[in-house]
């Protein structure tokens, strides 16, 4: 595998006696999406922005497509893209000023303004003062000037945190569509569904720490083993055929409804075998599968809601 | 000093846009002019009172430019802490915009803004009554810029101290008005009570007047270089002030 294009050895970052960041090391590849998951407060805002060279770690190192983000701020913003959580622009500002501003900024200016209006829908908001547009539109926005340099690593912190799910779902597209071209992107959430659906690979972080890394699969793999099988049927015998169902741990009963626990995917192959093997009639089934919510809960004791 | 420029006629624009400081900081000042204007001259015909000083010399001149540069350095203050609080500051540092770039251009913005209203009003007192044919008016336009300069450096290390938006206006103007007092328009320095003089000789708006009536007045500016150099220190003492104590967010 090619060298990480960032790469974090064990920073730490403290506000007075506030530890907001302890020994958090991480790597992410090219073209991946990467999340750095956990609860607010846990440190995701303030690794990113160490990350990209607005914060100075009180020590560790970092090193961003190989430049070091302290040392080289200009020249690694210069190829990089920012999205900040709760960030806003001028009220007055027009939707095309902005785009026209950030633009100017850059040493590399692929001109694609108006295209990345286009693709975020803003075309027809593009003479809008920034203070008329809508959360999801302001959002679009901030992830058009986050592009508007064509640069090779985006960060977006949180960026569908008060968005309705429809927005989310376009977001994400975007955000796909953002790695399709082979980008880099490093995104912080603190919705595991988001993180579940759009994220290559994840850090879970909580109290400053990263628990673990991996693929969202992995993880769930990794710490929550167990599979459970929902199903509804009136056969007589269904309690004593299940029993015998090996990897089987638990079974549940409530009227006609079966909740059938175990471990592992061939857990759900074997339920099949089962249910066909006697032929038993079915009118429901659908399977629970553990989810990084269950991964999250499973190595910090509580929800990531709390 | 990439993205200067457009920063800076983006801002005029944004500040154009908002009503109030349009009119507030252009249309206001030219009326008040105007009207303070228009009545000096029976003013200074009763030829009494504490006041016949204000009115000659070109006091209308140098108060209301006063006002005018005290009102851009509050709104620049008051402007900076709400891109401070909006996060506004943080999203242009995270570009490869410099720092400074982004404070000099809120600067040009208030210098740009502080000349138009200042030629309005001469040009407004030019067709309302007769500004005296002697007052350099480019060498005033001048020494306003300078006094400006070093007033919106004390602007940044007021901007740089005060907590949130809200308190921007009030605390500014608590630092600058009560300065006016004190800074020889509506008496000269040298008719204040000793301890007060001391007082007077210890702000910045005192020099700016000094320098301010001496140019109206035709005084060369070999005559104000202590005035200049009182106005360069602040402006150096200030600018390195703020640039330690400055918060981006």
């Amino acid at each position: 595998m090619s060298d990480p294009v960032i790469q974090v050895v064990g920073i730490r970052k403290t506000y007075g006696a506030l530890v907001a960041v302890d020994e958090v090391s991480l790597d992410v590849h090219e073209a991946e999406i990467f999340g750095l998951i956990g609860p607010n407060g846990a440190g995701k805002t303030t690794t990113m922005e160490c990350v990209e060279g607005i914060r100075t770690p009180d020590r560790g190192t970092i090193r961003v497509l190989g430049l070091d983000p302290v040392r080289d701020v200009y020249a690694l913003q210069e190829r990089i893209g920012v999205q900040l959580q709760q960030a806003q622009l001028q009220k007055r500002i027009k939707v095309w000023e902005a785009v026209h501003l950030w633009a100017s900024l850059y040493r590399r200016q692929p001109g694609i303004g108006e295209q990345l209006l286009a693709q975020l829908g803003l075309t027809e908001k593009r003479n809008a003062l920034f203070m008329t547009l809508s959360g999801g539109q302001k959002q679009r926005l901030f992830i058009a000037l986050a592009l508007i340099n064509d640069p090779e690593v985006v960060f977006l912190d949180e960026l569908t945190t008060g968005l309705d799910p429809q927005a989310r779902r376009a977001i994400w597209d975007l955000v796909r569509g953002i790695r399709e071209r082979g980008k880099t992107v490093f995104l912080t959430t603190h919705l595991m569904e988001e993180a579940e659906r759009l994220c290559d690979r994840v850090a879970i972080i909580e109290h400053g720490r990263i628990i673990d890394a991996g693929r969202p699969a992995e993880l769930v793999e990794r710490y929550c083993p167990q599979r459970s099988i929902v199903l509804v049927t009136d056969d007589a015998n269904a309690l004593e055929r299940f029993g015998r169902i090996p990897r089987l741990h638990d079974i549940a009963r409530q009227d006609t409804r079966y909740t059938l626990s175990g471990t592992g995917d061939e857990f759900i192959s074997d339920v099949i075998a089962c249910l066909s093997e006697h032929r038993m009639r079915v009118s429901d089934l659908r399977t629970v599968v553990p989810t990084l919510e269950d991964v999250f809960f499973e190595l910090t004791g509580h929800s990531i809601r709390d | 000093m990439r993205g200067l420029w457009q920063l800076t006629w983006l801002e005029i624009k944004i500040f154009l846009r908002e009503p109030l400081g349009a009119i507030g900081s252009i249309v206001f000042p030219v009326i008040a002019f105007v009207i303070l204007g228009r009545a000096a001259p029976r003013a200074t015909s009763a030829a009494a009172g504490p006041m016949v000083g204000f009115f000659r010399d070109g006091g209308v001149a140098v108060f209301v430019s006063l006002l005018i540069a005290l009102s851009a350095v509050l709104s620049l203050v008051t402007i900076i802490s709400i891109y401070r609080e909006g996060g506004i500051l943080k999203r242009l540092r995270a570009t490869p915009l410099r720092p400074p770039t982004i404070l000099t251009a809120h600067v040009l913005v208030k210098l740009a803004l502080t000349a138009v209203t200042m030629s309005l009003m001469l040009l407004a007192g030019k067709r309302y009554f007769a500004i005296g044919p002697a007052v350099p008016v480019g060498a005033f336009v001048l020494a306003l810029l300078v006094s400006v300069s070093s007033i919106l450096s004390i602007g940044f290390v007021i901007a740089s101290i005060v907590p949130t938006a809200r308190f921007a206006q009030p605390i500014g103007a608590l630092v600058l008005y009560p300065m006016l007092a004190l800074s020889g328009i509506f008496m000269p320095v040298s008719a204040l009570p000793p301890v007060l003089r001391y007082i007077a000789r210890a702000l910045p708006l005192t020099y700016v007047v000094s320098l301010l009536q001496g140019i109206w007045r035709g005084d060369g500016w070999m005559a104000h270089l202590g005035d200049l150099a009182a106005l360069m220190v602040v402006f150096v003492v200030c600018v390195a002030l703020s640039s330690r104590i400055f918060r981006w967010e």
